[in-house]
Parts: structure tokens; sequence; C-alpha cells
């Protein structure tokens, strides 16, 4: 496997034109919220209705949940299983491979039809794989590394160590 | 592999324990969940088998709070110590942005220590990652027990290459916060 960029960062425009992508989705299939997780579990972003759960947790417990099913697949002879469906009585949630290092998560409801869904999924995926792409062959771009400034690491270890200090 | 949010002002970094079964690496994180005040942290959520055997992984969040406008966040993580679990462990080492070895200090458990270690290096070259060039400590566990090995020798087996040990007695809580932070500052100082 390949070594990937140290860290990836994610700029104004893309959550803007990620945001229109969703909330556009979110519309067209009756879904009520649309979450993308990378598939290192940090959650990037969330759309439609907030949800009620601890999001952080729920995005490691996703990307864990969609790793291990990759896993799977290559056990049974597939590549990957690129889109993974969990039913239950009346909440359910669809997730999909978003250019193999993103998850979307869509939580829905009754009142949405699992069609409807798999569909409206499918063309959201495609879009949202090219704004992604796109961002991360910008990240690659040694040219286009943005650091954080030292002033910023100063002040992160000094609250490393109020938080983690002398015990 | 830490995400920087520029839209949503956002940083999150992942630490992994990682070590041999029964090595105290859940102990470890379950010490920082009880220590750290509660608005610093988020859920633990443990994977564990009906024993309390680590079986996918635990996880904790913990925000360093708001730093020059940037929410900054470490996910620590730990690993399952069986041997059989080295698929999910490979899962979890994903996007690692600091290791914490956590090895045990009893003399029976030297094999244990070397194979837990070696493991490591092959996972992390999986991602063509090297713990020689990556935020890295090693952290020697169970100190208080009659049966520990010196540190003199444990250094020899496992730490060839000089990487900042810490000497802990997990259950009572030493030594893991100067463990969490020499490993969370090495992650810090790599973002800028």
């Amino acid at each position: 496997m390949s070594q990937q960029a140290a860290s990836w960062s994610f700029e104004e425009h893309d959550a803007r034109r990620i945001d229109q992508l969703l909330h556009a989705f979110l519309h067209g299939s009756g879904a009520r919220c649309a979450l993308l997780i990378d598939r290192t579990g940090q959650l990037i972003t969330i759309a439609g209705e907030r949800p009620a759960f601890d999001s952080t947790a729920f995005a490691s417990l996703a990307a864990a949940d969609f790793s291990a099913n990759d896993q799977l697949a290559s056990m049974i002879g597939e590549q990957e299983f690129s889109s993974l469906f969990h039913q239950g009585e009346k909440e359910s949630m669809y997730l999909a491979d978003v250019a193999k290092r993103i998850i979307l998560v869509v939580l829905f409801d009754d009142r949405a039809t699992l069609g409807m869904i798999r569909i409206k999924t499918r063309d959201v995926v495609r879009e949202l794989g090219g704004v992604f792409v796109e961002l991360f062959s910008r990240v690659a771009s040694p040219s286009s590394a943005r650091r954080l400034e030292t002033a910023w690491a100063d002040e992160a270890e000094n609250e490393i160590d109020r938080l983690f200090g002398s015990r | 592999m830490s995400m920087i949010n520029y839209a949503s002002r956002e940083i999150n970094c992942k630490i992994v324990y990682y070590g041999p079964g029964l090595g105290g690496k859940t102990t470890n994180i379950e010490y920082v969940y009880e220590q750290v005040a509660p608005d610093t942290r988020g859920k633990l959520i443990s994977l564990a088998t009906e024993t309390e055997r680590t079986l996918f992984f635990d996880f904790l969040p913990v925000d360093l709070g708001t730093i020059r406008g940037f929410k900054t966040r470490f996910h620590l993580y730990t690993v399952p110590g069986q041997v059989y679990y080295n698929a999910s462990r490979k899962l979890i080492l994903r996007g690692v942005d600091g290791v914490v070895f956590v090895a045990d200090s009893q003399i029976e458990r030297s094999d244990a220590n070397v194979e837990a270690m070696h493991n490591l290096y092959d996972n992390l070259a999986e991602q063509g990652l090297d713990p020689r060039r990556m935020p890295f400590v090693i952290q020697y566990n169970k100190r208080d027990l009659p049966n520990a090995a010196p540190v003199t020798e444990l250094e020899q087996t496992l730490n060839p290459t000089g990487v900042p040990f810490f000497e802990a007695v997990a259950t009572r809580g030493t030594g893991v916060f100067d463990t969490l932070k020499a490993v969370s500052k090495q992650v810090i100082k790599q973002l800028s």
C-alpha cells in the first residue's frame, strides 16, 4: 500500500460544494441526515437533521463497520462491498464508499424508500467522488502543503501540559 | 493521518495504543477517561468480548479545546492484544498519527512483547510507515510486579533506536499521562 499524505485538509470552498450536494441529495431522497466520515473514523461533516447521538463515536464505529466489511468482502473473493444497508424497525442506514477514502452514511426512516435512497445515493456518490478526487490531488501536491503556524503548536503544547499535566 | 478541517476549524489526530495481550492498553485509556474533566472527553467505546478482552478496539476522544481558532481533538484507540485479531489491528492503525507501545514488564511476557513489536513494524510498513520516523513512545507497564524485568533489559530488547520510554503502573495511573503527553506533543510537532 502506498504512503498516504501525512495529513489532509479541507477548505471552506470544499465544504460549501459538499454541503450543496448533500442538501440536494437529502431533498431528493427523503433521507433525514447524511454524514461524511473518513476511513480512519473522523467525522467530516453532517447535513440535514442533527442526530441526537454522539457523532464522534458514531463516526469511529461506522468506519470500523465499513472496514470490517471490506475484509469480509475480500475473504469471499469480492474486491469490496461498495455499499452496506442496515435495516431497523423505524430507522435504517445506508453506507456507501466515496473515492475509496470517504464513507457516506445516510440515515432514513420509513417515510423514505430504500429504492429511492439507493438511486439517489449512487448519483451523489459520483458527484462527491469528483470533489474528493480533486481535493486529494490538491493535498498530494507538495507545493500546496499547508502547515499550521508554530504559534498554534506552542499553544497546543501548553494545553497538553494543562490537560495531561502532573497527576 | 490527521485531518485539518479549515471549514469547521477542527483538527483531529489519531493515537493508537499497541502491544501484547493483557499488557494494559485498555487500562491506560480507561484511566485517562476517569481522570480528565467530563467536558473534555467524549464517550468511551469498548468493543470487547464477554470476558472484557478487547475484540475490535477501545475508543476515547479527548478535546484539547480551541487553539488559535481550531478545535483540536485527540482520538485514542487501543488494538486487540491477541495475535489472531491481526486483521482488526491493521484496520485500527489506518491513518494513525502516533503510537504508544504498551509493553508488559513481566519476564514471562518477554516473547509476547517482542512478537507484538515485530507485528507493529510489519503492520505499519504495510501503510508505508516506519515507527522510527513518526511519533512513537514506549511504556513499560506493570513496574510494580515482583517479576518485572529490569528496564535496561527491556530497553535492549524493545527499544534499540532509543525512542522516549516511560515506566508505568497503569492500574494506579502512574506514568499514564506522562506517556500520553509525550506522544501527543510529538504529534503536534509534526503538524506545524
